[in-house]
């Protein structure tokens, strides 16, 4: 079983990094970039096959370390199989 | 698994020919096997084993009353008294920064460190050379922002301040951009390593990170030229991990203050085929090692494989039998994945195993020993005196030479590098004295010494270009004169030679003759080379770079307290210029960029006039009389005065404000010679008006030559205001060149 | 006087802060390596600038976890002074000793340079020597210094006197130019509620010698040292 972790910038937080993205977009011609947030994807490979508990324990990951809450959001999905 | 059979086709690949075939089959006797057929491409591959240069290296001067290591180990080793060394070297990773400039250039900053540090110095200091194509040309500034990104990242994460180097600008590199990465670091003298395997019976350790498949055969990359069909022989782009790096230095630097060493090496070109067969064949011993016991990142490698992998940030030990325990205790502390992988032998051979089956033998002494030298031919280019011929009549003079050097000013080649070093580490282990930015960059060595270590890089290639063999003994003046404008006197240098395809005769003379220079001049200055590197294949569809022998110079002084910077300080201070400026106008900046002319003979160079000069300034400020020095260089004497004027200030407007100068210089050259010419063995001092005539005596008082002196003029008001004889030849507000000056790059490197 | 600087695997600025207590100021001071769980005996604890375990994740986000954090915490807990420099203040606002966030710099890339910042509060053990209103010219070197913290955290700690330090020009204007990484407030250094624990992103101890600059760091390791007469304890 495998968890996919998803941290970004909460909205209200300025992301410097999206921003200077967002500049370079434009300036190659994708002007339909209207907005750019940069984030984090982090894969984990589980040894578990229950999976409220491994949502239980993913969500504690993620308070714990993997996100900032003071300053970052995150989601997750818990998929089937392991890594490709 | 069974290997691949040898056949011709897969001995082209590893690119070796049919002659270098048949000689590796005398040193073993036997047809090799695969794996063993990797070891002899790598080893004598351009890259590993100096075949095409090694002739011309010889000519090089190696030695000298400071010299304790020099060419042939990690890195050189110069004595800087107090029973302190400093341990340096250049090398380059040209190639891999063109392919993926961010991880090029980071694990080129890891490469040298580890050279570094695996001779029991702690790192305290780095420059980079960059040359990069035109600005506007395919890819260019991502290299730039990749590349600078890149050393940005490994050098500040292992916490070792860049502390200058250079950046230059020329379409020959379009193809082949260059990254010549400098590291320096000082250890007590008796606690230097070498990498020798001694001791049969002696247990060796790997370890560092753990192997994968990056970089495979990278130095049989190294030593070829690109072109498109190669694409697919790339191997995977090796990344850099600072972080690890950092384990590595301290639990090598713990180690080697215990006694439990005996010989060290990294793994760097070649990884574990590189450092065993050098390791058993500097010290005249042999090895054996088990491949199952080297700890791995991927699964399914083959013998091959692990042998040639290029993984960074990994290390190969020889401890003393028994001592092993201690020595992974050590390694384990720091985290690193550590294993005994086998011991010294006394029977020459490097024998690998892979779980006690035998897959390859070979003889470590012979392979290093037997390994091919070429004296390539070398052939003057054809149109190499024609293009020395310059007739000034064919230049017309300019009318405006304020907006020639308004020009000068804002091109690549001579605007401010803030951009580049506000984003490196400059200022990490509380060392820096003087900063990026200046002549030279000087740096304590220890945190409680008064002393001073001064070190700048240098090579104008254009100059090389026209006259290989003068451009590169202006590298080395050049570099020696910016560490004497800091106040410190030159005493050794490491090289880091770049050219194109040496089977092509005319790139083999430039890099010939460029080495009949440098060993020139360095003998003539007295600083030895004590390490350095060769990088050669560097070209694209045919297209060579220009010669590039960049030399990096090391300077000591007793006092760094009294290091000097080349901005002008006080208004009223008295601008005094050494040396004599000629009618050189060959090979200029000027000639290049305003007038799109890449031509004539570069500036002449009396090494006997180089020397008194850079004396006179080493003297001058040991006595504490000179407030700022500065070298005239690209550009001339009206961009070097414009930099005395200004580049105290940074783009954000603070530091030394900018700083007018009315200047008069005598009649001599026409103009534009006078002002942009880039004659050698000049420099511009400021003084305090009542310290001249002690300056004076310090001439008056040099053993052999005395170098011209001359008041020039004044420190003060808001413009820089040149005159000849009284009549005016330029005049800018300074705030202008100020602001030109810093506009550069931020403007190109705009996302 | 006794000092411990902590070490983290990935720290680099250890043996800067380590020279200035030892041999600026001519105190005892040794490391102490993360894995350590105590601070017994320990007046001063000194979390110092680098790249703690890669900052692989977040700066400080793995090393709050530390063995020696405890004792960090405990320390401060007792009312011990703890410092944390750079890397050392992101640590110590990821342990929660310290509110806030720090993000990447507003321009995105690395930033070292001199930097001036104005002493916004002198009543404290860190900041006992100044004078108040005291601009103080040092380095910052770091991509991630940007402060932010919310509304509700940003007036309490101006309410309350916790901005210690704020980026200025050198003569001591507020301007956004100079607040090069485009910290909230101009925020540069900041003090928890008990006014013993201190974080701060520009680096005194590089400039605590008249050879790398003005020596105007050093005041604030003579405060907390206790150096000179008329440093109060908070």
């Amino acid at each position: 079983m495998r968890a996919l972790v998803y941290v970004t910038l909460k909205p209200s937080v300025l992301d410097p990094q999206g921003k200077a993205v967002r500049g370079a977009l434009r300036s190659l011609g994708f002007d339909e970039a209207a907005d750019v947030r940069v984030g984090k994807l982090i894969e984990l490979t589980l040894e578990t096959s229950d999976r409220t508990r491994a949502e239980q324990r993913v969500r504690a990951m993620c308070e714990t370390l993997l996100a900032n809450t003071v300053i970052e959001q995150y989601r997750f999905e818990i998929v089937e199989g392991t890594a490709p | 698994m069974s290997e691949p059979a040898i056949t011709p086709e897969v001995i082209r690949q590893h690119g070796l020919t049919g002659e270098e075939y048949a000689r590796a089959r005398q040193v073993l006797g036997r047809e090799p096997n695969h794996t063993e057929l990797g070891i002899f491409s790598a080893m004598w591959s351009e890259h590993c084993s100096y075949k095409s240069s090694k002739i011309h290296l010889r000519k090089l001067p190696v030695s000298g009353p400071r010299v304790v290591q020099g060419p042939g180990e990690n890195a050189g080793v110069v004595d800087i008294g107090g029973g302190e060394v400093a341990v340096f070297k250049m090398e380059s990773h040209n190639h891999p920064s063109f392919i993926e400039p961010v991880q090029g250039a980071a694990t080129g900053v890891g490469g040298i460190l580890r050279d570094v540090f695996t001779m029991g110095a702690r790192p305290i200091a780095s420059l980079n050379a960059l040359r990069f194509g035109l600005p506007e040309a395919p890819r260019m500034t991502y290299l730039m922002g990749g590349v600078v990104h890149g050393i940005s990242l490994y050098g500040n994460a292992i916490g070792v301040p860049t502390v200058g180097g250079e950046v230059w600008f020329h379409p020959s590199y379009n193809g082949n951009i260059l990254v010549n990465a400098f590291a320096l670091g000082v250890a007590r003298r008796e606690r230097i390593f070498l990498g020798k395997a001694e001791g049969p019976g002696n247990p060796i350790l790997y370890f560092g990170s753990k192997t994968g498949r990056d970089g495979i055969h990278g130095a049989t990359m190294a030593s070829d030229v690109f072109d498109s069909e190669k694409e697919a022989r790339r191997p995977t782009v090796q990344v850099g991990d600072p972080f690890t790096e950092k384990l590595l230095l301290e639990a090598c630097l713990e180690l080697m203050a215990s006694d439990v060493l005996v010989g060290i090496q990294d793994m760097g070109a070649a990884g574990l085929t590189c450092s065993t067969l050098e390791m058993a064949g500097r010290a005249g011993t042999g090895v054996v090692i088990d491949l199952a016991k080297v700890p791995r990142r991927e699964s399914g490698m083959t013998p091959y494989e692990v042998m040639l992998s290029e993984s960074q940030e990994r290390m190969l030990m020889v401890v003393r039998r028994g001592r092993e325990e201690e020595a992974l205790a050590v390694v384990r502390k720091w985290d690193l994945d550590a294993s005994v992988i086998g011991e010294v032998t006394s029977d020459g051979f490097a024998r690998i195993l892979e779980s006690g089956r035998p897959v390859a033998a070979v003889p470590a002494a012979p392979l290093s020993d037997a390994s091919p030298v070429y004296d390539r031919p070398v052939r003057e280019p054809a149109s190499f005196k024609a293009r020395r011929r310059l007739d000034l009549a064919g230049v017309p003079l300019p009318s405006d030479l304020g907006g020639v050097l308004d020009r000068l000013l804002s091109s690549p080649n001579l605007c401010s590098r803030e951009w580049v070093y506000r984003q490196y580490d400059h200022t990490v282990r509380a060392g820096t004295v003087v900063r990026p930015g200046s002549d030279a960059a000087v740096v304590r060595p220890v945190s409680t010494s008064a002393k001073g270590i001064a070190m700048a890089s240098d090579c104008n290639p254009r100059f090389c270009l026209l006259d290989p063999y003068l451009g590169a003994a202006h590298a080395v003046a050049e570099s020696a004169r910016n560490v004497a404008c800091a106040g410190a006197r030159p005493i050794a240098a490491t090289d880091c030679l770049n050219f194109g395809n040496p089977e092509n005769p005319e790139i083999m003379w430039q890099l010939a003759r460029a080495v009949e220079g440098l060993a020139e001049a360095c003998r003539r200055l007295g600083t030895p080379i004590v390490s350095g590197n060769v990088s050669l294949y560097n070209e694209t569809d045919g297209q060579a770079i220009a010669p590039t022998p960049t030399v990096a110079m090391v300077g000591l002084m007793e006092q760094a307290s009294l290091s000097v910077t080349s901005w002008f300080k006080d208004a009223g201070d008295v601008v005094v210029l050494l040396g004599q400026t000629r009618e050189e106008l060959g090979a200029t900046e000027y000639l290049a960029a305003i007038h799109g002319r890449e031509e004539g003979a570069p500036p002449g160079l009396d090494l006997a006039l180089e020397a008194a000069v850079q004396e006179t300034v080493i003297r001058a400020v040991e006595r504490g009389l000179i407030r700022s020095a500065h070298d005239v260089s690209e550009g001339g004497l009206a961009v070097a005065l414009a930099e005395c004027c200004i580049s105290g200030c940074d783009a954000l407007g603070t530091g030394w404000a900018p700083r007018g100068a009315a200047i008069d210089l005598p009649a001599g050259p026409r103009e534009d010679a006078l002002l942009f010419g880039e004659t050698a063995s000049r420099v511009i001092l400021t003084l305090r008006e009542k310290d001249l005539p002690a300056f004076e005596e310090i001439v008056r008082g040099l053993p052999d030559r005395r170098p011209p002196v001359r008041v020039i003029g004044r420190v003060g008001g808001e413009s820089l205001d040149v005159r000849r004889d009284g009549e005016r030849l330029l005049s800018r507000p300074v705030d202008l060149l100020h602001r030109m000056w810093h506009s550069v790059f931020p403007g190109l490197m705009k996302p | 006087m006794k000092t411990a600087i902590v070490v983290f695997p990935g720290s680099n600025c250890d043996h800067d802060a380590y020279h200035v207590m030892r041999h600026v100021l001519g105190l005892q001071a040794e490391f102490v390596w993360h894995k350590q769980t105590s601070l017994k005996g320990f007046d001063l604890v000194i979390l110092p600038g680098g790249f703690a375990h890669g900052d692989y994740l977040r700066c400080g986000a793995i090393a709050r976890f530390s063995p020696i954090m405890e004792a960090v915490a405990d320390h401060a807990r007792k009312g011990g002074p703890v410092f944390g420099i750079c890397n050392g203040f992101q640590v110590l606002i990821e342990a929660g000793l310290l509110p806030g966030a720090l993000l990447r710099n507003r321009g995105v890339a690395f930033i070292n340079r001199d930097v001036w910042v104005r002493v916004e509060n002198d009543r404290t053990r860190l900041t006992g020597l100044c004078r108040p209103g005291q601009v103080l010219q040092m380095p910052i070197a770091h991509g991630e210094g940007n402060y932010t913290a919310d509304p509700g955290t940003l007036a309490r700690l101006e309410g309350e006197g916790r901005v210690l330090f704020r980026y200025v020009s050198p003569s001591g204007e507020l301007d956004d130019r100079f607040n090069v990484n485009g910290s909230a407030n101009a925020i540069a250094g900041i003090v928890n509620e008990a006014g013993n624990v201190f974080g701060m992103m520009p680096h005194p101890e590089r400039n605590a010698e008249p050879l790398l600059g003005n020596a105007q760091g050093l005041v604030l390791f003579e405060s907390l040292a206790g150096l000179r007469p008329g440093a109060e304890a908070a």
